[in-house]
């Protein structure tokens, strides 16, 4: 006899809602409270470095979306080829990190950035030196290990979840 | 058995003209028309709050918590938001029944307060058919409900309001039954009267009638899970989809205050009312109404919606008979044994539920499943 026919499923449900009712709820306040980013994770920009880079344009040919744009020339006196541009329109970026796959010196990284909303388009394009990696924009541990090491942890509970915020 | 005890009470004379109201019944009647109308608007609030914080915690949320300390101004803050928007009449509607769609779907609703004690005879019209007059004008509440979706002039429209219709046509049934089996019990039609009778809360002389007429008076009202013809995911809000501002405000109002309403006539008929140890009397009422709207909100989000013809078929095959059977059995307590102790009938009639669930549950098939009731 399976009493789930006789209103016990009913009754089953209601102390499951009941339970959960008396617990504590499991949300961020978002804009106050924000999650733990996991150390490898892939976010809306790039990170550069001006000193590896050599311009061989590798990652512009990865880029499955062409929005990286890389212009070179030739320096003769260093016997070497000179970064003059790098722009990426991070507008239509699809973060799927190819571009630092593809990187033969480990000179571009992804950061972490994910609110990178804003107004205009061209608002959305990084040149140059703000592709530099600075402690606003740490680089990410994505493809490469021996930053993801460094960097702690990854945890999804955040101290405690409160309703006050704090003004 | 209740006949007997009915006469120690010294029933409240009907009183026209109240004596001690200076200016005679105008003053009573403004007071509680006044009353009744603060009372029903802040209560509404109440609820809102309750079913949008208590439903959240439920889900594991948190619910509104930015407007006021702890999202109590919620509630304000929709109804301006609501009340400044833009009323947008569809080309294809029949605007004059457009208009009145609301106004007829909230009269009713406050209408069932005048018979509703708040404590001992404070209540607008005591009047001696108090629960008849209640089963007569909540039904005119459907009325303004399906004007709505005929006047929007879109078929979803009137397609939730054609199910509103057949589900409030025959969750009426077992309901009215389930209120005879009360009437009996306590020997008067009069709501005042049921609950000064009621000195074992009715809930546990009648706990099959309790639980048909709470499942009715939730189909009744549309609330979940027999909210078909509101069903978000099919008909988007069915009669009211093409309401906006304030005459969507209105329809919001009405949801609200029909199930206060209900939850209000659960509690003087079955929970005893505005008696209670201690606590003022319409202290007892308002946190007995806000229980029993909590149960509500506490089936809403447990419970998924059910099918039409599930609906239609809990209604016939389950609710119906059973309202019968405990008329019946109630029939028979009453006449047969009227001077055995009330306590005994508890025990009994408790006994008799549980066997009755039981086996209904057993005969009831629907389709090549089974409900799970």
């Amino acid at each position: 006899m399976k009493f789930e026919r006789y209103g016990i499923g009913i009754i089953k449900g209601m102390a499951v809602t009941i339970k959960h009712l008396l617990r504590h709820p499991t949300v961020t306040q978002f804009p106050e409270q924000r999650l733990n980013i996991s150390r490898r994770s892939r976010g809306n920009e790039l990170v550069w470095s001006r000193e590896r880079c050599t311009g061989c344009a590798t990652c512009a040919k990865a880029c499955p979306q062409g929005a990286i744009e890389i212009v070179t020339a030739a320096n003769m006196d260093e016997n070497k080829y000179e970064v003059e541009k790098y722009r990426v329109d991070t507008g239509y970026c699809i973060q799927c990190g190819l571009c630092v796959e593809a990187c033969p010196y480990d000179a571009l990284f992804l950061g972490y950035s994910y609110e990178r909303a804003k107004y205009r388009r061209n608002e959305l394009i990084q040149t140059d030196d703000e592709l530099l990696e600075n402690p606003e924009r740490p680089a990410s541990g994505y493809f490469h290990p021996e930053i993801a090491e460094k960097l702690p942890k990854q945890t999804l509970l955040i101290e405690k979840i409160v309703e006050k915020r704090e003004k | 058995m209740a006949t007997t005890e009915l006469l120690n009470i010294t029933p409240l004379p009907m009183q026209v003209t109240p004596a001690d109201w200076p200016g005679g019944y105008w003053w009573h009647w403004v007071f509680f028309t006044i009353v009744i109308i603060a009372f029903v608007l802040i209560m509404v609030m109440g609820a809102i709050y309750i079913e949008r914080r208590g439903m959240a915690r439920m889900q594991s949320r948190l619910g509104p918590n930015r407007t006021g300390p702890f999202g109590l101004l919620q509630p304000v803050a929709d109804a301006v938001k609501v009340l400044l928007k833009e009323n947008i009449v569809p080309a294809t509607a029949d605007k004059i029944v457009h208009w009145l769609a609301p106004i007829v779907a909230f009269a009713p609703v406050l209408m069932i307060f005048t018979v509703i004690p708040f404590q001992n005879g404070a209540l607008l019209a005591d009047l001696n058919i108090g629960i008849l007059y209640i089963v007569a004008i909540s039904s005119v509440a459907t009325v303004g409900t399906f004007m709505a979706g005929w006047g929007s002039g879109n078929k979803y429209s009137l397609l939730g309001a054609m199910r509103n219709i057949a589900a409030v046509v025959s969750y009426e049934i077992p309901m009215v039954l389930a209120i005879v089996g009360v009437v009996m019990v306590s020997g008067s039609l009069s709501m005042n009267q049921i609950v000064a009778g009621q000195d074992i809360p009715y809930i546990l002389m009648q706990p099959l009638g309790f639980l048909i007429f709470f499942i009715a008076a939730c189909a009744e009202i549309n609330r979940s899970p027999f909210d078909l013809m509101e069903a978000d995911s099919e008909l988007t809000a069915g009669f009211h989809t093409e309401y906006s501002g304030m005459k969507f405000a209105m329809f919001y109002l009405v949801e609200y205050a029909e199930a206060i309403a209900m939850s209000a006539i659960i509690t003087t008929l079955f929970l005893s009312g505005w008696r209670g140890p201690l606590l003022p009397p319409w202290l007892w009422f308002i946190i007995k109404t806000f229980i029993v709207f909590f149960v509500m909100v506490w089936t809403r989000t447990t419970l998924p919606r059910v099918r039409i013809d599930q609906l239609m078929g809990l209604a016939w095959k389950f609710l119906f008979p059973l309202a019968l059977i405990n008329l019946f059995v109630t029939a028979i307590q009453v006449v047969v044994w009227p001077d055995i102790s009330q306590w005994i009938f508890v025990i009994v009639n408790i006994a008799i539920a549980g066997a009755l669930i039981l086996l209904w549950s057993k005969f009831f098939k629907l389709g090549q499943g089974r409900i799970e009731v």
